[in-house]
């Protein structure tokens, strides 16, 4: 059955990605809580990742919760229940669009540049370099981009919940002539300790398998420029999808009871 | 001028290794011998798996078979907390430098000294200043980033990291390609000096004969996976193999046939 090959070798490959993957984590995750902590490379990691991705985080979420009020009512209007926006707006924001978003620009942006920052390094010895200097690469290059990763995103996450529910705010004050106290008060009253939680724990995860993916392709990367170049894309793409599929798990497990 | 005496004790010790890149054997059975204060350098056209031999011995490459000994101690298949103690013996010095970008020279040269031993970053800028100093570079040069540099000042900026620490045992992979002729003479007589004072234990790789007469005491030639000639740098011109012989001449006829022609 010659059709039954490639599907079965594919499969073993997948499986053997997903084994080398998981070591790769392990190893990692242990680098990180085993010291010593590099804490100048953490903080430097942290600016890096949290930091410079303010102004694409907050860009992104301003626009989301604008578009959010705006579709909503036009949506809602048809069965007069344009009151329900600002619940809409704090719900889908905090539960689904603040993480999700955030987490896939912060996948563009941060994955790819850390995939191709450690790929050079791979690809000039500068790995093997600080292994002969007695530094290991995964406690120095690793893990404190995961430290960082796991515990930057829920605070990018949390800003743009924010800011996307003032996106929101803006156009119903502004657009549709909500009043500014009422609109204010249903979203307090709507929004649960739970939604926003979902959220944050969600951006953990993400930044962890954003870092996890930028630093996995970067490190296995070979063969020179090029080599740096698929590992930037592998690393970028690896992570997107790892997000949404982790998004739905996420989700399940906290509303799906 | 060799401190090696027949049973004196070896720093290196390497056997029977083999490694291979898929279907290519680079290294085909090698055996090599580095006495404790000796000077080893390896010579070899290239392509015939010098610097993955050096990588080897560092565990940067994993054999497929063979044995290797450092201060009689087995390196091949050692778990990370061992290999991490070993390499603290080491000093290496890249082919192509391999400098960390992210950081500027001095911190280069003061890596080992920061992240390996725990020193204070202010002393160990002195002490990287100083070893700049040794390969003839100034302080200033000490703020640049390496993208800065020129290919023999990072050359330079290399063999100052590789020697900071002060190891043991140290490898200089071409240390003296792209210098010009007075810095290569200033880089031998620097590494004859870390063999003299340092009472390290080097081995290099060069294809410049002028510098493996300088700093060798003893010149082992690499050919189709094995050391074919090994002995004292005194008797390089009368070893009576004709492979060393046609190397250390640089003919293009003779025993060994470099692939340029395409058929
Ligand atoms: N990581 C690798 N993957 C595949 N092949 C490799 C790898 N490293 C080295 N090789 C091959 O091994 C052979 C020896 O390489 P090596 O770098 O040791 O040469 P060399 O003797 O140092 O040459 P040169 O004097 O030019 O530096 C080359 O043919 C090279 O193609
Ligand atoms: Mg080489």
């Amino acid at each position: 059955m010659p059709i039954l090959q490639p599907i079965g070798r594919t499969f073993l490959i997948f499986l053997a990605t997903a084994g080398r993957l998981s070591l790769f984590a392990a190893n990692g995750l242990s680098h990180s809580v085993r010291p010593p902590i590099y804490m100048r490379l953490i903080t430097r990691q942290m600016i890096d990742i949290g930091y410079y991705s303010l102004p694409v985080d907050g860009s992104t979420a301003i626009f989301t919760g604008m578009v959010l009020a705006l579709q909503s009512y036009t949506g809602f209007a048809r069965f007069a229940a344009e009151s329900a926006i600002p619940n809409v707006v704090v719900v889908s924001i905090t539960r689904e669009l603040g993480p999700v978003l955030a987490g896939l620009m912060v996948a563009g942006r941060v994955g790819a540049a850390m995939a191709a920052e450690i790929g050079t390094m791979r690809v000039t010895e500068q790995i093997d370099a600080l292994d002969t200097l007695a530094t290991n690469p995964f406690k120095y290059l690793v893990a404190p981009r995961l430290i960082a990763g796991i515990t930057t995103l829920p605070l990018l996450v949390f800003v743009a919940d924010i800011i996307g529910v003032f996106g929101g705010y803006v156009v119903s004050i502004y657009k549709l002539g909500f009043n500014p106290s009422i609109y204010l008060k249903n979203t307090i009253d709507f929004v649960e300790v739970e939604d926003v939680a979902s959220g944050l724990v969600k951006a953990a995860v993400f930044g962890f398998l954003i870092t996890l993916m930028g630093c996995y392709h970067g490190y296995n990367s070979k063969g020179g420029a090029q080599g740096v170049g698929a590992a930037t894309t592998n690393a970028v793409v690896s992570a997107s999808i790892l997000i949404l599929c982790f998004n739905y798990f996420i989700t399940e497990m906290f509303f799906a009871r | 001028m060799s401190p090696r005496t027949n049973g004196a004790a070896q720093k290196i010790q390497i056997r029977g290794l083999h490694k291979s890149f898929g279907p290519k054997v680079v290294l085909d059975g090698l055996d090599l011998d580095v006495a404790v204060g000796e000077s080893v350098v390896v010579i070899g056209g290239s392509g015939t798996g010098k610097s993955v031999l050096l990588k080897c011995i560092l565990g940067l490459l994993t054999p497929d078979s063979g044995s290797i000994k450092i201060d009689g101690e087995e390196v091949v298949g050692l778990g990370s907390r061992d290999r991490d103690r070993v390499l603290r013996k080491f000093g290496m010095l890249f082919q192509n430098a391999a400098l960390f970008d992210s950081l500027p020279v001095w911190e280069n040269v003061a890596f080992g000294l920061i992240q390996g031993e725990g020193m204070d970053r202010t002393d160990a800028k002195k002490v990287a200043i100083e070893k700049l100093a040794a390969v003839g570079m100034t302080a200033e040069v000490g703020e640049l980033s390496p993208a800065e540099l020129s290919g023999g000042m990072r050359k330079r900026v290399g063999l100052a990291r590789a020697i900071a620490t002060a190891p043991e045992i140290i490898f200089f992979d071409e240390p003296t390609t792209g210098l010009d002729p007075i810095m290569g003479d200033v880089i031998n007589d620097l590494i004859v000096k870390c063999v003299q004072e340092l009472g390290a234990t080097t081995l290099s790789i060069t294809h410049d004969m002028a510098s493996a007469r300088k700093i060798a005491h003893r010149v082992a030639m690499l050919y189709d996976g094995k050391i074919i000639w090994a002995g004292p740098v005194a008797n390089i011109d009368g070893s009576g193999n004709d492979y060393v012989d046609q190397f250390i001449h640089g003919r293009a006829e003779g025993p060994i046939q470099m692939q340029v022609r395409a058929d």
